[in-house]
């Protein structure tokens, strides 16, 4: 299946601004994490761990542990600096 | 509507005037402004030039919505509005305004800060400060933050 990834700000500015990523069935949303930063080194550098970065899936905020739907949109974006 | 995202500038007395509507249970009234400071959050000399702020369109307004719903849950409020400007800033702009009524001024004081402080840690906007040297910075996020909403009983971990 496929999901659409979306980035942000400085994550954006690492990886352009979304794009269209196959996973397959049963992926969580950490897992889809993981498979971004086995891909290459940009997104091995922007998406490791312990850096501070936040999830979202269909615009609502989630944790890693969600499972993912065929033609979700999913977004990595730093901490938010609004207001 | 509710929530509002754009690029103009908006008039404050103009907001409060419309959220009042002249409903007569209406008692106090509380707005909150925020305003693009002409120095770096770390405190550091005169140096922004100028400020971009980017958001995640849908999202934003949706996670707004979902505070002022969340406000109306925990105080009896009238009404609700939360206007926040995206692009290009300059120092003393106007960034965001936030104005509530009630029929007394404590429930309008307190949904009033609740509603900065979840928008603050939750919202999806990001600030990026631009030197007058032309070298420009991603905002961090301050732990202050999360701890002012932790006062609401909820957790961010945003800044973490």
């Amino acid at each position: 299946m496929q999901v659409t990834v979306r980035y942000f700000a400085a994550l954006r500015e690492a990886l352009g601004s979304q794009e269209a990523v196959q996973v397959a069935a049963g992926t969580t949303l950490g897992a889809l994490r993981d498979q971004l930063i086995a891909s290459d080194p940009r997104h091995a550098d922007a998406l490791r761990r312990g850096r501070a970065l936040r999830c979202a899936v269909n615009q609502a905020l989630a944790d890693e542990a969600v499972l993912l739907a065929d033609g979700a949109e999913v977004a990595f974006f730093p901490p938010v600096t609004g207001g | 509507m509710r929530v509002c995202i754009q690029h103009e500038d908006f008039d404050a007395s103009q907001e409060i005037a419309a959220l009042r509507g002249g409903d007569g249970a209406v008692g106090a009234v509380v707005s909150f402004i925020g305003t693009v400071r002409d120095r770096s959050v770390s405190g550091g000399p005169v140096d922004t030039a100028r400020l971009e702020l980017e958001h995640y369109p849908g999202m934003t307004e949706r996670a707004i919505e979902a505070m002022i719903a969340a406000a109306y849950e925990r105080f009896p409020i009238t009404a609700a509005r939360v206007i926040h400007r995206v692009g290009v800033l300059q120092p003393q702009d106007q960034i965001v305004l936030v104005v509530v009524s009630s029929s007394h001024r404590g429930d309008a004081f307190a949904a009033c800060e609740f509603l900065i402080d979840y928008l603050k840690t939750e919202a999806p906007f990001w600030k990026k400060e631009y030197r007058p040297d032309g070298t420009a910075e991603w905002v961090d996020a301050r732990v202050t933050d999360d701890a002012a909403l932790e006062r609401w009983g909820l957790k961010s971990g945003n800044a973490r």
